[in-house]
């Protein structure tokens, strides 16, 4: 099905399932523990070993050499990979730093070998055993020092935010040098890393010159790929599996080192092979989100109408890496007629950067939505009403681009009334409660929509049971559950007659989970799939499929009542379809809207931050499932505390790696962080998006929270921190006078 | 991890005695610190004696009118009994401020006080560290050092010791007891059980080859308002940035102890003798002589802003 013009009515807007607070379908099996993730398929292959990964002791140089004696001597070792063995492999497209193969390092605790035991445990002792020697080579890990020669660079996040080098539109700077208002300021945001619970896990048999890799990944069609080019096989020989996934946020959209490792290892030891890659090894040796450093200029008038807005992002990677596509927001957000993006890029030696929940707004946003406060506070304006005066309908870079739909204005001003805003005291540091200096601050959200072709297969029997199969994936976002929701709205049925089964390469390729796009496009897949099923039932069962109707199990039309499942006494009906979109995206442009709202306390005495409550109001098009979308936005806005307050991964400037690299060093927010929140959705259905009228939550989530807690910190204290995240060091010295 | 063998000792004396016959062993009770330290081979015993089993879990009160504390005592435990809340609430308080309710619930008394540092370039087996092996180096000079301590550093390491319990027993002046290998008692004031790192900062503590740990025994109460606030960068489950352990009386008189700025619990007694003179006072006595970093020297104010704050939640209380 191509969707190349606005949706009409449809079965969908029944809203008999879809759009109803549902729980997930998998929620029993996941708390139950009987949902096996990667590492636990126990069944799926008899006789596994197990692997273990040795990493990198250095970040840049060469291996030259590695005594593997002691270690394969080693009770119950069965084989050692070593990189040694092969030349590089092959780099996927979609990998910058090389997985394996060959001496060269090019980040620290990069894979260097695979042990393979009998046990978990005879696998990390004999690990323990290998002596690599190394050369050192100088490497650069410096990103401040390197920024400010750092070259022009554009680029795209491959989730839906890029920008070119230099994009202007108007004079900015003749504009700027004249408005009579105006803010350059610097902000920085440091680099992150995903700490999702589940790591990544794979295990791989062979049969042949076929592998089966039962793994952790969010972009199934992008494993089998990306592991055939990086093995050298064809990707017929390739199928993936993963249908449960403990987290990602973007860490597990490529190819990683357990899955190619877990295949080498079964190649070379004749048996399938299980990889979880080790907690202190997770964070150098994949993607992170890179640092940024962003200036920022706004110049107005005094009425508070923007003439020129600028924004100019650093951000460092590997050789051959890309941007952190952080001023790709600064394009679309506010009017203004005179504007200036760029993004420079450094050459570093660190580990690869790469996306993360929002690559690109969420870090620009924290830098945008604060220089907008700050701006308001120059024009004594209210953050709000500055926003709005600020508002656009159209893409201010190409004004005859329309917003499909765009609420932003509703967004903010709902959530002011629902928050209490007007009781905030717009003089900072005036608001004490104990030792508590108390502040609200508040930030726009913003993320753009994705389309992308999906397909999907669905069933049914003589039952009446309808089931879906898609390699889309399940991250922990709900997808099973919408999935199911838009499958019985389709087919008239309750969610209980419908199976789902998710993240095989041998279904239907879908859009996969990453950029927001999973929910939109991966439901708007299924319901192409059903409507060819309602047809094929329908003639079946010799309706004229014009005015057939779908619901209560039954199929009717006129006098005419049939039960769905006698299309399929003569056996199984299985079709298959996708859908795929015409140029409604470049017509118009799409995006998710979200007005933030936060009330923060900063310790007067110790400068501690602490949340004391959180609001999200979000515009982002048909909810499918306000109860799985209300947690993604939830999570989304729980992560943003954590970029907000505490987390940052610590460079070793000497020696080039990320210091704090587990989940004790790396701090993200706990339970006691994260008092109350609340989250609301506008009741939007967006026609030019997709035949689900839906657009994405789980991004927009955490877009501008960051910016909104330093917004709130900065209206409790006083004192305007610009580089993230907030921990009590940034301000301790400024903080007013202890009474 | 190094395979290893097991055994359960069933007396303190045994127990001490099984560790010198066993070159290379160690003691285990909750295990929350060594196994972690095991499975990345920091720690690497051939042989391990449990001492779940030797009874020493109880708190009785001593004839002196303080407590006796049994080394295998759960954090949960202590945290929670009766006559430590009423009497030593700053050491109920110090250590649920530590940890989670899981790990509480396994951490012994005689354990946490033998806490390792998290200092993450001790973590990290591919960086030099005096710690681990004598004479290698230390990484974490020059290096990311936020956390790590600014005051009885030396050349050789300049790591914390981690703990929140060990700073109240240290402002209770506790004692701690032991027996020896050859069935000796001997009785360690916590002020020199934990020692500075100096030249050799892989020797941690004053226990020799062997010695168990059988008891803390903390005098009589000392009465006042006990506070213990810790600061860090969330609100719970991390380590002290800087923590300040306090009992202070009606006349402004009191004692203060801090954890996160030094090798041990960090007190001078000089300093409590300032405590009437306010927050500036004691905290210029405490820290004499620091010599922070880069990365940490904002723990220097931060103590004098904490112990602010204690006074400040003192004299409101």
């Amino acid at each position: 099905m191509k969707f190349d013009t606005p949706a009409g009515q449809n079965p969908i807007d029944q809203l008999k399932v879809v759009g109803r607070p549902t729980d997930r379908i998998d929620g029993k099996f996941k708390t139950t523990g009987t949902a096996p993730y990667a590492y636990e398929r126990h069944d799926v292959a008899p006789h596994q070993a197990y692997g273990y990964i040795v990493g990198s002791a250095i970040a840049k140089g060469r291996i030259t050499s590695m005594d593997l004696s002691a270690a394969k001597a080693a009770p119950g070792v069965v084989t050692i990979v070593s990189t040694l063995d092969m030349p590089k492999l092959p780099v996927s497209k979609r990998n910058i730093a090389p997985l394996f193969g060959g001496a060269e390092i090019d980040h620290y605790h990069q894979a260097i070998a695979l042990v393979v035991a009998e046990t978990f445990e005879q696998a990390r002792a004999a690990a323990n055993l290998v002596r690599v020697q190394y050369a050192r080579t100088p490497g650069r890990f410096d990103f401040a020092a390197l920024a400010p020669t750092a070259p022009l660079e554009g680029g795209s996040s491959g989730e839906g935010s890029g920008a070119p080098p230099v994009d202007r539109v108007g004079n900015f700077e003749g504009a700027f040098a004249a408005a009579p208002v105006k803010l350059d300021a610097t902000y920085t945001t440091p680099d992150e890393t995903h700490a999702m619970m589940e790591p990544f896990a794979s295990i791989a048999a062979w049969q042949g010159d076929k592998v089966t890799v039962w793994t952790s990944n969010q972009m199934i069609t992008w494993a089998k790929e990306d592991l055939a080019k990086t093995l050298s096989i064809s990707a017929d020989n390739v199928r993936i599996d993963s249908p449960y996934i403990g987290g990602g946020f973007g860490g597990k959209l490529f190819l990683r080192t357990d899955a190619t490792l877990a295949a080498l290892g079964a190649k070379a030891s004749g048996r399938p092979v299980k990889v979880a890659m080790q907690r202190p090894l997770m964070i150098n040796n994949s993607t992170h989100r890179s640092a940024t450093i962003q200036r920022i200029r706004i110049g107005a008038t005094r009425d508070g109408t923007i003439t020129a807005i600028a924004h100019e992002s650093t951000s460092g990677n590997l050789p051959h890496g890309k941007p952190e596509t952080a001023v790709s927001q600064t394009k679309l957000l506010y009017a203004g007629a005179n504007r200036l993006t760029s993004m420079r890029l450094a050459v570093m030696d660190l580990p690869e950067g790469n996306a993360m929940r929002a690559p690109g707004e969420a870090p620009g946003l924290m830098a945008l939505e604060i220089a907008m406060d700050e701006m308001a506070e120059k024009l004594g304006m209210d953050p709000i009403d500055f926003r709005v005066k600020n508002d656009t309908q159209v893409d201010p870079e190409k004004p005859e681009r329309k917003y499909s739909q765009r609420q932003l204005i509703e967004c903010m001003r709902q959530g002011a009334d629902r928050f209490g805003w007007s009781k905030r005291n717009p003089k900072p540091a005036q608001v004490r409660d104990g030792q508590w200096l108390i502040g609200m601050g508040m930030a726009a959200g913003f993320r753009n929509n994705m389309l992308t072709k999906s397909g999907a297969k669905v069933s049914l029997d003589h039952r009446g049971v309808v089931t879906v199969r898609t390699d889309m994936t399940d991250i922990g976002t709900g997808t099973y559950t919408i999935i199911a929701q838009t499958a019985a709205e389709m087919m008239g049925l309750p969610i209980d007659r419908v199976v789902v089964l998710l993240g095989d390469s041998d279904f239907p390729a879908s859009a996969g989970s990453g950029g927001q796009w999973g929910a939109n496009n991966s439901t708007a897949g299924v319901y192409a799939a059903c409507i060819k099923l309602r047809e094929t039932v329908a003639q079946k069962l010799g309706f004229n499929s014009g005015d057939v109707e779908f619901s209560g199990g039954k199929v009717r039309a006129g006098n005419r009542s049939v039960a769905l499942g006698d299309a399929a006494k003569g056996g199984d009906i299985h079709v298959e379809d996708h859908i795929e979109y015409g140029d409604l995206g470049k017509q118009y442009q799409q995006s998710t809207f979200a007005g933030h709202f936060v009330e923060a306390a900063v310790n007067a005495y110790t400068g501690e931050t602490r949340i004391r409550r959180m609001l999200a109001v979000c515009a982002a098009g048909r909810i499918l499932n306000p109860k799985s979308a209300r947690s993604q936005v939830i999570g989304a806005m729980t992560m943003g505390v954590g970029a907000a307050l505490m987390e940052e991964l610590a460079v070793d400037k000497r020696f080039g790696f990320f210091v704090n690299h587990d989940l004790a060093t790396y701090e993200v927010p706990v339970h006691a962080d994260i008092p109350h929140q609340e989250v609301i959705f506008l009741d939007e259905a967006d026609a030019i998006s997709s035949p689900m009228k839906a657009k994405g939550v789980g991004e927009l989530g955490i877009c501008g929270v960051g910016a909104a807690i330093a917004n709130a910190v900065y209206n409790a204290t006083g004192v305007r921190v610009r580089d993230y995240p907030i921990t009590l060091d940034k301000h301790l010295d400024r903080l007013p006078a202890i009474a | 991890m190094k395979p290893f063998t097991y055994e359960r000792a069933t007396t303190p004396a045994e127990a001490a005695a099984a560790v010198v016959r066993q070159p290379g062993s160690r003691f285990i009770a909750g295990g929350t610190n060594l196994l972690d330290l095991m499975k990345l081979e920091i720690e690497t015993p051939a042989h391990l004696i449990d001492v779940n089993g030797l009874k020493l879990d109880t708190i009785e009160p001593t004839p002196d009118g303080g407590l006796r504390i049994g080394a295998l005592v759960s954090n949960t435990n202590l945290a929670a009994d009766q006559g430590v809340r009423r009497d030593y609430g700053v050491l109920s308080r110090a250590i649920v401020a530590g940890a989670s309710g899981q790990l509480r619930n396994k951490a012994t008394t005689a354990g946490n006080l033998l806490q390792r540092t998290r200092c993450p370039y001790f973590y990290d087996t591919n960086q030099a560290c005096n710690k681990r092996r004598p004479g290698s180096g230390c990484a974490a000079i020059g290096g990311y050092s936020r956390q790590l301590a600014i005051i009885g550093t030396s050349d050789a390491c300049i790591a914390t010791y981690p703990g929140d319990m060990a700073v109240a027993m240290r402002l209770l002046d506790a004692t701690v007891e032991t027996v020896q290998p050859n069935g000796a008692a001997r009785t360690i004031p916590i002020a020199d059980f934990h020692k500075l790192w100096g030249k050799t900062p892989h020797i941690e503590t004053a226990l020799t080859n062997g010695e168990l740990i059988t008891a803390v025994t903390l005098p009589r109460p000392l009465g006042g308002t006990h506070v213990y606030h810790k600061v860090r960068d969330r609100a719970s489950y991390a380590y002290a940035l800087v923590s300040v352990a306090a009992v202070i009386q009606r006349d402004g008189t009191g004692r203060v102890a801090i954890g996160g700025i030094a090798p041990k619990p960090w007190r001078v007694e000089a300093a409590d003798h300032a405590m009437p003179q306010g927050a500036k006072a004691v905290a210029s006595r405490l820290l004499a002589g620091a010599k922070p970093t880069h990365d940490n020297a904002f723990k220097v104010p931060l103590v004098e802003r904490t112990l602010a704050a204690v006074l400040a939640e003192t004299r409101a209380a």
